[in-house]
């Protein structure tokens, strides 16, 4: 069973936010969603300085079986992607909550994260759709 | 519906396997990673459960008559016993039923493996050609199928092999040799040197077990699929079926038009399609930026639009590759385009075929 930790929000498109000390929000995708998709092979963030609508498909990542779509849990401006993930896309599969991030945000409107799921609602979303 | 299980599906299950449904079949996607596994092969040596493939004999005083009238390719070319033959199946307008391969097991028997999601077709389909000549087609359901590959493969295998079969080591590519009950072919579907082992059901397991004891790892269909593609290896369905000829399918090499007194299903459409000039081809297609090509992915070309029919990364490449069927005036040309997500983005073309026996058949990008 895959894990969702307790401190994150979640989407029904299986991306996971976190919110940092300095008010921005980091965004990946789940143990869930990398366990679908089977090993990653290029990830497609969306550029710093780029601003994002909550829900607009704003990044790719393909793995060998496929491409999906990653979509912007919040409004707001991209102010960072995780570089690491040009050379080793794997790290999603390894670590999707901690060195798998794809993209850092600053929220348009903080209060928008209440609109997300917690870890249970997202488990319980999880269960509902296998 | 409920699915077919292989002899070998607990054993999946103990291993952790990722099971899909394939052709009707419950089987193995992947053991944990596809990367991982697709990589063991070109590597070490790995293993797979094949055995939703079929087995059919054709055996009786006009069974060579027989084949050479139901398959484009001649097996008339087998001149030495357990000598196999890759062939097409083809339909009166000259599409592709099935592609199988076909061996000759001394005097008038033969034995051909065909692939599981048409087996029940093809099969119907021999037998109602079978009517007409003195011969009879018997599927083999019960062996189980079992494909060893990789450059250790021949070595961790053989002591594995009943005594009396293992001289298999000295078996040239595409050759088999067999005894009452299991069958040892020097064959593959993976660009590696290696067996593709019949055996009764029954001894499945405990062969299946004794190969992982020797360290060969289990490889899912995922693999398989990519480990296909790398080799330049057509799958049924997918880069060529009843719609298409194997003239626009790569497979013009497996037609055998020399004997012109032959007669056979399809010839008369291949002839008419080869003197009216072929339209479209198949070739390979390498993308060597970032992205990957997949089944479906529009190539645009000057002379019209051709389409991916299998693509996807290439692991022992760490690129994107693919076979494209494009428009005949288009295949010689030294680049093409494939629409990805609304992009353009220049694709090298080439011979399909870009790894065999662990080294890389086209030209990589330095650095």
């Amino acid at each position: 069973m895959s894990e969702a930790p307790k401190d994150l929000k979640y989407t029904r498109s299986h991306e996971w936010v976190r919110t940092e000390d300095d008010g921005t929000v980091t965004i990946g995708i789940t143990d869930h969603a990398q366990e679908l998709l089977g090993d990653l092979v290029f990830v497609e963030a969306p550029e710093a300085g780029s601003s994002l609508e909550a829900g607009t498909a704003c990044a790719t990542v393909e793995s060998v079986k496929a491409a999906s779509d990653i979509y912007a849990p919040i409004g707001g401006e991209v102010t960072e992607t995780n570089a690491e993930l040009e050379d080793s896309p794997e790290k999603v599969n390894e670590s999707p909550f901690e060195d798998g991030w794809l993209f850092r945000m600053k929220p348009a409107n903080a209060a928008d994260l209440d609109a997300l799921m917690d870890a249970d609602a997202y488990a319980a979303h999880v269960e509902a759709e296998s | 519906m409920t699915l077919k299980k292989t002899p070998l599906h607990a054993a999946h299950e103990r291993a952790g396997a990722k099971l899909v449904d394939f052709a009707g079949w419950e089987m193995p996607l992947h053991y944990g990673s596809q990367m991982e596994e697709h990589k063991k092969v070109r590597a070490g040596a790995g293993m797979f459960d094949v055995s939703h493939m079929r087995v059919v004999d054709i055996r009786g005083p006009q069974a060579q008559a027989f084949l050479r009238y139901l398959l484009a390719n001649d097996v008339a070319k087998l001149k030495t016993e357990g000598r196999a033959l890759y062939s097409c199946m083809l339909n009166e307008r000259g599409g592709v039923i099935d592609d199988l391969i076909i061996y000759w097991l001394g005097g008038d028997a033969y034995r051909a493996v065909v692939n599981a999601g048409t087996a029940d077709s093809d099969i119907a389909h021999m037998q109602t050609v079978a009517q007409d000549f003195d011969v009879s087609v018997e599927p083999r359901p019960e062996f189980a199928l079992i494909a060893v590959q990789g450059p250790q493969a021949v070595d961790k295998t053989l002591p594995l092999l009943p005594e009396d079969l293992r001289s298999a080591g000295e078996l040239k590519p595409f050759s088999a040799l067999w005894n009452d009950e299991w069958f040892v072919a020097r064959t593959g579907y993976t660009g590696e040197d290696g067996f593709e082992v019949m055996l009764p059901a029954a001894e499945a397991e405990g062969f299946w077990q004794a190969l992982l004891d020797a360290g060969v790892d289990p490889i899912g269909l995922g693999a398989r699929d990519t480990l296909r593609l790398e080799a330049g290896m057509n799958l049924y369905g997918t880069d060529m079926d009843t719609e298409t000829s194997p003239l626009t399918a790569n497979l013009g090499w497996t037609v055998a038009l020399k004997d012109a007194g032959r007669d056979f299903i399809g010839r008369a459409a291949v002839e008419r399609e080869k003197a009216a000039g072929v339209q479209q081809r198949l070739v390979g297609v390498v993308l060597e930026g970032r992205g990957v090509l997949r089944g479906g992915t529009r190539i645009v070309t000057d002379a019209g639009d051709g389409v991916v029919t299998s693509g996807s990364f290439a692991p022992s490449l760490g690129m994107s590759v693919g076979f494209a069927r494009v428009p005949a005036a288009a295949a010689d040309a030294e680049r093409l385009e494939a629409e990805i997500r609304g992009k353009h983005l220049p694709v090298r073309v080439v011979r399909p075929g870009f790894v065999r026996n662990g080294e890389p058949l086209i030209e990589l990008p330095s650095g």
